[in-house]
C-alpha cells in the first residue's frame, strides 16, 4: 500500500487535525485504503468507467435570466458581510 | 547568447449570454456587489448547474470559425481549490474532453507577414467572483456577481515568437469573436482576459525552457509590455547562470513588472474529475451543421471579398474588416451608392474622426448609412462639392435631418449650370479688368484670384471644375475678342 | 386514532370526518413530543404545520383533497426548506436556513402534504447507525440500546414509533433501506434520476436518490408518484415518463396478478444466519402467490464496497468544499488567516466520519492515485452494473437480504470504520447501479425486525410496489409495531 500523506490530504482538504485525531485518522486511512485495495486485484481490462448510473445526455438550458436575486435573504446566514459584500480575514496576492 | 522567446496565449472570453453558464441568473457588468448571484452562484447546499444552451452554441460557432474539431462527446470536470471567491471550493471547467478541438488561426502582422497560430483547445467553464482588497482594514471583500459568467478559454500552442506577435493575435482573436457575435470584446470590463505562459531557450534550440505563467492581463498594451518585461526578466537569470522557476506571475502595470503570486503555490493539484451533477455533452452532426450555416461571414473572407469583387486597397480593406460594425455599416451604405472607393474615404476619413471626437462607438454613429449614402450620391452627381458635402455630413451629424432635406433647407446645392455660372464669372471679369490683363500677359497664377472671387459670391457652392473650365473658357475668349481690336 | 394507521387509513378518515387535519396534527405533535427521547426529529415546526393544517382542512372542505392533503410528513433534514432550519445533521450548518424549498420538498407541499419537522441523520448522510450526527444519536424504537440504521435513522424510526406515518429519506448507499429493515418498517430507494436532487445537500452526486420510509408499499406508492418526475433544475433528473407512476396517485396501488420471475443471487446469501431462513419463507410465499424463483449470479458484487467508498469518497471530497466558512455556516471564532478561517472552520464544524470520507476521497483524487483508484472504482462500477443487466434478462426482480443482520448496539461498531462499512453490503450494488431497490420487513430474530430487499431493473418500481403490496396483502409483518409511548 502507498504511504499516505495526511498532512498534505489535510493541506488540500483544508482540515487541521491535532496531533491525537491526526494519528486515529492515519490508523483508519490505512484501514479503509487496505479495504479498498482488494480492487486492485480485480480484472478491469477494456472495462469503460461508469461515471453516471443512466446513459443520458446533458439538457441544455434556455439562455433566459430567471433568477430573481435576494440578497439580504441569502446573506441572512452568512457569517460576515458588509455593504452586501462577504468579508474574509485580508487575501494577500 | 542570442535567445527565443516561446509564448503560449490561455485566453478567457467572456460569451455574451443573457444568463449564466449554469444558472438562470444575469451576467450583466457593474451591479451592486452580491446582487446578480442566485442560490446555484453561490454554491448553497443542495443547488445543481444546468447547462446553458446558448454557451454551447457560442463555443461551436468559435470552433467551427477557426476550422477546428468540434468534439461530438464533451465533459464537464470540477477543479479543485479553495479561494474565497470560488464559493463551491472547485471550478467546473472541461479537462480532459474540452468541447473545442485543435485548430489555426491565422495572423496579420503589421509588416505585412502572416503567422499560423496553432490553437490546442478551447473550452468552456465558469467564472469566479471578485475578491476587493482595499475598502476593509485587514478585510477583504467578496463580490460573486461574476460568478458562474460562461467563460471560453481559448489555449494556443507555444507557436508565438515574440510579445508582438502575442499582440496580434490576441487583436485577431479579439476581432473574430466580436465578429462572432460571442463576445462584447470589452477589455476594460474584463471581457477578455489573458493568461501568458512565457519560456526562453537559445536561439535555435528544440528544447523548451521553464515557464512561468502570466494571469490575468486585460488589455494589449499590457499583453506587450508583461511579456516583454517577463522575456527580459527571465534572459536576466539565465545570463547570470540563474535558473528559471516555475511560476505563475501577476503583472503590475504601475511598475511595469511581472511578480510572484505566493497565493496559488498551495493548490498544485486540482484533482479534475468529471462533475457528477452534470452529464456528457453529445453534440448531434445536425446541430453542428446548424451552427455552421448560422456562421456570419468571418474577417478573413471578407476582406477578400472587398479586394476582389469592390476593387479597395489591401489597406482599406483591413482597415474596413477589422471591426465588424465598421465592415457592416460600410456595406449598409454601398446599398445605396456603388462607389466602394469614396465610402471607404468618407468611412476612413470623416466619420472615423467625428467618431472619435465624440467618443462614440459605430454602433452609436448618429448618421444613418443610407443619408452617408445619400451624401455620397449627391457628390457623385455634383450636387454638392467635397466641401458642402462635410458641412452636410455635419449637419448630418447633428440630426438637422435627411442629406436631401439639409441640401435643400440650406440651400447648399452646388452650382454647376453654365448659364447661371457664366453670368457670375462674365461680371467678375468686368468687375476686375487689371487682373485680366495680368492674365493676359501670362500672369497664370491669377486664375485663382478668380476662382476666390467666384467661391465668394456664390457663397461657396459653385461647382470648382465648372468654375474652372469656364474661367479658362471666357478669359480666353475675352483676351481673343480684345487682341482682334 | 391509530398511531400505525397508513396515510391511506389517515385521508379516509379525513374524508369522512372522522377528524381533521389540525386534530390529526396535533396526535402526531404530542407523539413526537412525548417519545422525545429517541431523538428522531431535529426541529419540529409546530406552528408552521398547524397553518398548514388548517389550511389542508378548507381544501378538504371544498372537496378539493388529493391522497396526501393534510397528511402529516417529515422530512430527512438534509431536504432545503425556506425559512426552516437544514442542518444535515451537522453543526456546520447548525444555523443555517435555507432560502428556497427543495423539489422534493415544495412538490410534497403543494400536494397538501403537513410539513411536523425536519429528521435527524447522519451528518451530510454519511453512516449505517445514526451515531454521526451532531445533534445525538437516534435510538431504535424496538430497542433503545441498538442503532436505528442511517443514514435516514430519524425518519425510519419516527414512522416505525408512530411518531409521524411517512418520511422523506434520502439514499446513496443504502440510507434508506437500511434504517427501514432495522426499524421494521418500508422503504423505497428509487432509479436514480426518478426523483430531482434539487435543494437536497449533496453527499455522492451520482448515487444520491430521494426515497420514502412508511408503513407499506401502498403509501410509499403515492407518496412517490407525487415528489417524482422531470426536473428542470436537476441535470440528472430523469425525463423518463411514466403513466403509471402517475395514476397511482388517484387510484393506488394494485397488487401484481402475473407471476414474475424472481432471482434469488448467490452471493447475497452466503453467510446470512437466521436472516436466510426468514428471507428464503418470503420467496416461498410469493412463488406460493406464483412467482418463479430463480438462482442467479452476481459475480462483481464484492467489488461494491471498495468501488462504492471511492467513489462517494471521492464525489463528497469536493461536494463539501463549499463548506468553508465564508459565504454561509459555521465560521470560527476570530480566524487569523483566511488559511486559520478554512481550517479551523471546517476542522470544527465537521464531524470525524465525513472528514475520514473527505480524506479518503482526496485521496482517490489526488495526483498519482487518480487512476489506481477513482477509474478503478468507476470501472468496478460499470461491471456490477453490467451484473445486474445481464441479470435482469433472466429475472424481473431479485429478492435479497437488506442487511447482514438485525440491529447491532450503539457503540459496537464505531471504533471501527471498515467494519461499518461492511454493513451495506446488500444496499450498496443497486446504488452503484442506479437501481431501484426497496426493503420491507420480513420477519423477527430475536425480537428485531429484519428485511427483504427487491430489487428491479432501472425504472421498474411498478413490478417492485406491486410485488410489494402483494407480498404484504398475504403477511402481516409490516403491521408488527414497537411499543412506544
Ligand atoms: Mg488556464
Ligand atoms: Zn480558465
Amino acid at each position: 500500500m502507498a504511504n499516505i500523506d495526511i498532512n498534505h490530504l489535510c493541506r488540500l482538504a483544508q482540515l487541521a487535525l491535532n496531533d491525537a485525531e491526526h494519528e486515529a485518522v492515519r490508523g483508519d486511512l490505512e484501514r479503509i485504503i487496505a479495504m479498498v485495495d482488494q480492487m486492485q486485484a480485480m480484472n478491469t481490462d477494456h472495462v469503460e468507467p461508469l461515471a453516471h448510473p443512466l446513459d443520458a445526455n446533458q439538457r441544455l438550458r434556455r439562455d433566459e435570466v430567471t433568477e430573481v436575486v435576494d440578497r439580504e435573504r441569502y446573506q441572512l446566514g452568512a457569517p460576515a458581510t458588509q455593504d452586501g459584500l462577504y468579508l474574509v480575514p485580508r487575501v494577500v496576492e | 547568447m542570442q535567445w527565443e522567446a516561446v509564448i503560449g496565449l490561455e485566453v478567457h472570453v467572456q460569451l455574451s449570454t443573457k444568463s449564466k453558464i449554469f444558472s438562470g441568473a444575469s451576467p450583466a457588468f457593474g451591479g451592486a456587489p452580491n446582487t446578480q448571484a442566485c442560490p446555484v452562484d453561490l454554491g448553497l447546499p443542495g443547488v445543481l448547474p444546468v447547462l446553458n444552451a446558448e454557451a454551447v452554441r457560442m463555443a461551436v460557432m468559435f470552433g467551427l470559425a477557426i476550422g477546428a474539431e468540434i468534439h461530438p462527446y464533451s465533459v464537464f470536470d470540477r477543479k479543485n481549490y479553495f479561494y474565497p471567491d470560488l464559493p463551491k471550493g472547485y471550478q467546473i471547467s472541461q479537462f480532459a474532453h474540452p468541447i473545442v478541438g485543435p485548430g489555426t488561426i491565422d495572423v496579420q502582422m503589421e509588416n505585412g507577414e502572416t503567422i499560423t497560430v496553432g490553437i490546442t483547445r478551447a473550452h468552456l467553464e465558469e467564472d469566479a467572483g471578485k475578491s476587493l482588497h482595499t475598502s476593509y482594514p485587514g478585510m477583504t471583500g467578496i463580490d460573486l456577481n461574476r460568478t458562474g459568467t460562461p467563460l471560453l478559454e481559448v489555449v494556443t500552442d507555444p507557436d508565438l515568437r515574440s510579445p508582438e506577435q502575442a499582440v496580434a493575435y490576441f487583436k485577431q482573436l479579439h476581432a473574430l469573436v466580436r465578429y462572432l457575435k460571442i463576445c462584447d470584446g470589452n477589455l476594460a470590463e474584463g471581457s477578455m482576459r489573458c493568461d501568458a505562459n512565457v519560456s526562453v531557450r537559445p536561439l535555435g534550440a528544440e528544447e523548451l525552457g521553464e515557464r512561468s505563467e502570466i494571469k490575468n492581463i486585460n488589455s494589449f498594451r499590457f499583453v506587450e509590455k508583461a511579456i516583454t518585461f517577463e522575456i527580459e526578466r527571465q534572459i536576466d537569470i539565465l545570463e547570470s547562470g540563474g535558473k528559471v522557476q516555475r511560476d505563475t506571475r501577476l503583472y503590475d502595470s504601475d511598475l511595469n513588472e511581472t511578480r510572484s503570486m505566493r497565493t496559488k503555490e498551495l493548490s498544485d493539484d486540482y484533482r479534475y474529475f468529471p462533475d457528477p451533477d452534470l452529464l456528457p455533452v453529445h453534440l448531434t452532426p445536425e446541430f453542428i451543421a446548424e451552427v455552421k450555416s448560422s456562421l456570419p461571414e468571418l474577417p478573413e473572407a471578407r476582406k477578400t471579398r472587398f479586394t476582389t469583387e469592390l476593387k479597395l486597397s489591401d489597406y482599406d480593406a483591413t482597415w474596413l474588416t477589422g471591426d465588424p460594425e465598421v465592415a457592416d455599416y460600410f456595406e449598409a451604405v454601398l446599398a445605396t451608392t456603388d462607389d466602394a472607393k469614396l465610402t471607404a474615404n468618407w468611412i476612413m476619413g470623416d466619420a472615423s474622426a467625428a467618431l472619435h471626437r465624440d467618443d462614440l462607438e459605430w454602433i452609436d454613429c448618429p448618421v444613418p448609412a443610407t443619408e452617408l449614402g445619400r451624401l455620397i450620391v449627391r457628390i457623385k452627381d455634383n450636387t454638392l462639392s467635397s466641401k458642402l458635402a462635410k458641412t452636410v455630413f455635419e449637419a448630418l451629424w447633428a440630426g438637422e435631418g435627411t442629406a436631401d432635406e439639409i441640401i435643400e433647407a440650406r440651400g447648399l446645392r452646388q452650382l454647376s449650370d453654365s448659364g447661371a455660372l457664366g453670368d457670375i464669372i462674365e461680371k467678375i471679369i468686368l468687375d476686375n479688368p487689371h487682373q485680366v490683363a495680368q492674365y493676359r500677359a501670362g500672369k497664370n497664377k491669377v486664375l485663382g484670384f478668380f476662382v476666390g472671387r467666384v467661391m465668394k459670391a456664390t457663397q461657396g457652392k459653385a461647382n470648382p471644375g465648372r468654375v474652372n473650365e469656364l474661367l479658362l473658357e471666357l478669359l480666353g475668349s475675352w483676351g481673343q475678342s480684345k487682341g482682334a481690336e | 386514532m391509530n398511531e400505525f394507521a397508513s396515510i391511506g387509513e389517515l385521508a379516509r378518515g379525513l374524508r369522512r370526518g372522522d377528524y381533521s387535519s389540525v386534530e390529526l396534527v396535533r396526535h402526531y405533535l404530542a407523539r413526537i413530543q412525548n417519545n422525545a427521547s429517541l431523538n428522531t426529529f431535529i426541529s419540529v415546526t409546530e406552528d408552521e404545520a398547524l397553518i398548514a393544517a388548517a389550511k389542508a382542512d378548507q381544501t378538504l372542505q371544498r372537496g378539493k383533497a388529493g391522497p396526501l392533503t393534510g397528511i402529516p410528513l417529515a422530512h430527512k433534514d438534509i431536504f432545503c426548506t425556506q425559512g426552516i432550519a437544514t442542518t444535515c445533521g451537522s453543526r456546520i450548518l447548525e444555523n443555517w436556513i435555507a432560502p428556497y424549498d427543495a423539489t422534493v420538498v415544495a412538490r410534497l407541499a403543494s400536494a397538501g402534504a403537513v410539513l411536523l419537522g425536519k429528521t435527524n441523520m447522519d451528518e451530510f448522510a454519511m453512516g449505517s447507525s445514526n451515531e454521526n450526527s451532531y445533534f445525538g444519536a437516534v435510538l431504535n424504537p424496538w430497542d433503545n440500546s441498538r442503532v436505528p440504521g442511517g443514514s435516514s435513522g430519524g425518519s425510519a424510526a419516527a414512522v416505525a414509533a408512530g411518531l409521524i406515518p411517512i418520511a422523506t429519506g434520502t439514499d446513496t448507499g443504502g440510507s434508506i433501506r437500511q434504517p427501514a429493515a432495522f426499524c421494521g418498517v418500508s422503504g423505497i430507494k428509487p432509479t436514480y434520476g426518478r426523483v430531482s436532487r434539487y435543494g437536497m445537500a449533496a453527499f455522492a452526486s451520482s448515487l444520491d436518490q430521494a426515497g420514502v420510509i412508511g408503513h407499506d408499499a401502498q403509501d410509499l406508492a403515492v407518496v412517490l408518484s407525487l415528489m417524482s418526475g422531470l426536473d428542470p433544475r436537476d441535470s440528472t433528473s430523469s425525463d423518463h415518463v411514466d403513466s403509471w407512476l402517475e395514476s397511482v396517485a388517484e387510484s393506488g396501488l394494485q397488487p401484481i396478478d402475473e407471476g414474475l420471475s424472481i432471482g434469488l443471487p448467490g452471493e447475497y446469501f452466503k453467510d446470512l444466519g437466521e436472516g436466510a431462513t426468514l428471507l428464503e419463507a418470503a420467496a416461498k410465499e410469493l412463488e406460493s402467490a406464483g412467482c418463479r424463483l430463480t438462482e442467479i449470479s452476481l459475480p462483481h458484487t464484492d467489488a461494491a464496497i471498495p468501488a462504492y467508498y471511492i467513489i462517494a469518497g471521492a464525489e463528497a471530497s469536493t461536494n463539501l468544499s463549499r463548506y468553508d466558512g465564508v459565504h454561509f455556516g459555521y465560521r470560527c471564532e476570530n480566524p487569523k488567516s483566511l488559511q486559520d478561517l478554512y481550517q479551523r472552520s471546517r476542522s470544527e464544524g465537521f464531524g470525524t466520519e465525513v472528514k475520514r470520507r473527505i480524506l479518503t476521497g482526496t485521496y482517490a483524487l489526488s495526483v498519482g492515485y487518480f487512476d489506481a483508484y477513482y477509474l478503478k472504482a468507476q470501472k468496478l462500477r460499470r461491471l456490477i452494473q453490467q451484473d445486474f443487466l445481464a441479470a435482469f434478462e433472466q429475472v424481473d426482480l431479485i429478492i435479497a437480504p437488506t442487511t447482514p443482520g438485525v440491529a447491532f448496539h450503539t457503540g459496537d461498531l464505531t471504533g471501527d470504520p471498515v467494519a461499518m462499512y461492511q454493513q451495506d453490503i446488500f444496499t450498496i450494488p443497486a446504488s452503484l447501479a442506479g437501481l431501484p431497490a426497496l426493503s420491507l420487513p420480513c420477519g423477527f430474530s430475536n425480537g428485531l425486525p429484519i428485511g427483504m430487499q427487491l430489487i428491479g431493473a432501472h425504472f421498474s418500481e411498478r413490478q417492485l410496489l406491486e410485488t410489494s403490496a402483494l407480498y404484504q396483502q398475504r403477511t402481516d409483518w409490516h403491521q408488527h409495531h414497537p411499543e412506544v409511548a
